[in-house]
């Protein structure tokens, strides 16, 4: 097997005396999607931001690349991007502007084209000239999405991409995200609050709770695993039993 | 240090900028405020002494000025970053391949091109209104300006680092920093007249000696290069601590967490 494009081992993070995440371990190749789910304070920013370097890990080892995000930082960010339903570019600037730094940014060549072939993949080009404020939410994470791309990376992480998007929108938005991933074989990890995102996206699942992984498989493995009717089931199971499987060994000492 | 980032940089600020005239207007907008108070004052009180304007007039006009330079280096650098918070773009630039010190050079060039436009402005306005001819101090200009664009911009890392640190609530520091240090600066009036406290930290600002540097040179005396020199001795010093705390800063909040904090709120 390929190196990972990420590799997680026993990654620990605790603020003060909360532990935001405990022993996360996890590798994603070239290719695959990775869905880290959990509620929220489950860890999942926690852990991107380590990822991307933003926060420096209390112990254990993150490798991007085969490199450490934390000291290769612009080594790592220029061959990884992102997208997160928490950020948001320039209002102010017209669409094509906004790509169009990042891409000078990221060095893109031929810039012109890659953002119109961009806009095009994600049906926004008569955008282009729109200003980036006056978007509607499902215009603004396409062009997120866009940013996110510009630089052809191999390593995506996307956190939240659907929040707030009516259905047929979101549905568009996971159908691309799929077509992309696989047309130009780029790792991703994905982190959801919406269940159909990951059942559809997501080749991979790691369910966190209170900062430690309570899950981990495939959807059809976890649901099977927690014998639920679907991954909402299993999501609402998780959050409100705390780590599923004490519940179900005391469940299981009970009997 | 990679030029096509700090070149990004540059070419969003420009976009920012021709896109939205009121940006423009405000560049200018309390620069020429400030010297219309001061100029008209000035005209008046050429009135009431039959020409015989008193010196300490020019120091004020000129002091509007100079002072005028500080301030908008400072706000170069830290509303650029400002506009990145308030924009939610901060976490935008921290995940992609940007050096803090290409996203600050880019803010410091920025604010040259601010701080020339607002300067160029008053100066006009100054000699056309008020004959005040700031370039008769002729090359002593340029080391006077170039140090308090250095301090401007040290001003602004440190504000900078501030907000990186609080988060937004830091902001309102941001906007007083300046006038923080005015009064110790003797922007208006000489260092013997603060008391001896006063006149210990005003020496340890590198702006002082420019303030003070102005005066004499208003006054016809031959120019000071030792309190030039001190200043530009300052300045490197003040430098040197603002990037140390901004990394300093910047290390902190990757190891304490608070970086995505300031960068999604």
């Amino acid at each position: 097997m390929s190196e990972p494009v990420l590799a997680v081992h026993e990654l620990h993070r605790k603020f003060g005396d909360h532990v935001a995440i405990e022993n996360l371990s996890f590798q994603i190749q070239r290719g695959e999607v990775l869905g880290l789910l959990g509620a929220n304070g489950a860890g999942k920013t926690t852990a991107m931001g380590s990822i991307l370097g933003m926060i420096k890990p209390t112990s254990g080892i993150i490798r991007v690349f085969g490199m450490d995000p934390y000291h290769d930082r612009i080594k790592v960010l220029r061959r990884l991007n992102s997208s997160s339903a928490y950020s948001d570019l320039p209002a102010n600037l017209l669409v094509w502007q906004n790509l169009y730094v990042f891409a000078k940014i990221y060095r893109v060549p031929n810039s012109k084209q890659k953002i119109a072939d961009l806009l095009e993949m994600f049906e926004i080009a008569h955008l282009r000239n729109r200003v980036t404020g006056h978007l509607s939410a499902g215009e603004n994470t396409r062009l997120h999405l866009c940013k996110a791309l510009i630089n052809d990376p191999e390593l995506l992480l996307l956190d939240e991409p659907t929040a707030s998007l009516d259905p047929e929108i979101a549905d568009k938005v996971r159908k691309i995200v799929r077509r992309v991933q696989r047309e130009k074989n780029i790792g991703i990890l994905y982190t959801s609050h919406n269940m159909l995102d990951i059942e559809e996206v997501c080749d991979h699942v790691l369910f966190m709770h209170r900062g430690r992984v309570v899950a981990d498989g495939t959807t059809q493995e976890i649901i099977a695993k927690f014998d639920q009717k679907n991954m909402e089931d299993v999501f609402i199971r998780i959050v409100r039993d705390g780590n599923i499987e004490d519940a179900q060994a005391k469940e299981a000492a009970a009997l | 240090m990679s030029l096509h980032v700090i070149y990004a940089f540059l070419l969003r600020y420009l976009f920012l900028y021709t896109r939205n005239w009121i940006r423009i207007i405000e560049l200018i907008f309390w620069p020429l405020m400030e010297l219309l108070v001061w100029g008209s004052l000035t005209v008046f009180l050429h009135g009431k002494t039959g020409g015989q304007v008193p010196q300490f007039i020019t120091y004020l006009i000129g002091g509007v000025i100079f002072w005028d330079i500080l301030f908008r280096a400072q706000q170069g650098v830290a509303i650029s970053f400002l506009e990145d918070v308030w924009t939610k773009n901060l976490n935008n630039i921290f995940v992609a391949p940007v050096r803090p010190l290409e996203y600050l050079t880019a803010g410091i060039l920025f604010g040259i091109l601010r701080t020339s436009v607002a300067v160029t402005v008053l100066i006009v306005l100054a000699a056309i209104n008020f004959n005040f001819n700031v370039f008769s101090m002729e090359w002593a200009l340029v080391p006077y300006f170039g140090s308090l664009l250095l301090f401007g911009w040290t001003l602004g890392m440190l504000s900078s680092a501030l907000i990186l640190r609080f988060g937004q609530a830091a902001e309102a520091l941001a906007w007083a920093i300046p006038f923080l240090i005015q009064p110790a600066a003797c922007v208006f009036y000489p260092l013997s007249s603060l008391p001896e406290w006063g006149q210990m930290v005003g020496r340890c600002l590198p702006c002082t000696y420019v303030f003070e540097g102005m005066r004499s040179t208003l006054d016809h005396q031959p120019f000071d290069w030792s309190q030039l020199g001190i200043s530009l001795a300052l300045n490197l010093v003040w430098m040197a601590a603002a990037a140390g705390i901004y990394a300093w800063v910047l290390e902190s909040g990757r190891r304490r967490g608070l970086l995505t904090r300031v960068t999604s709120h």
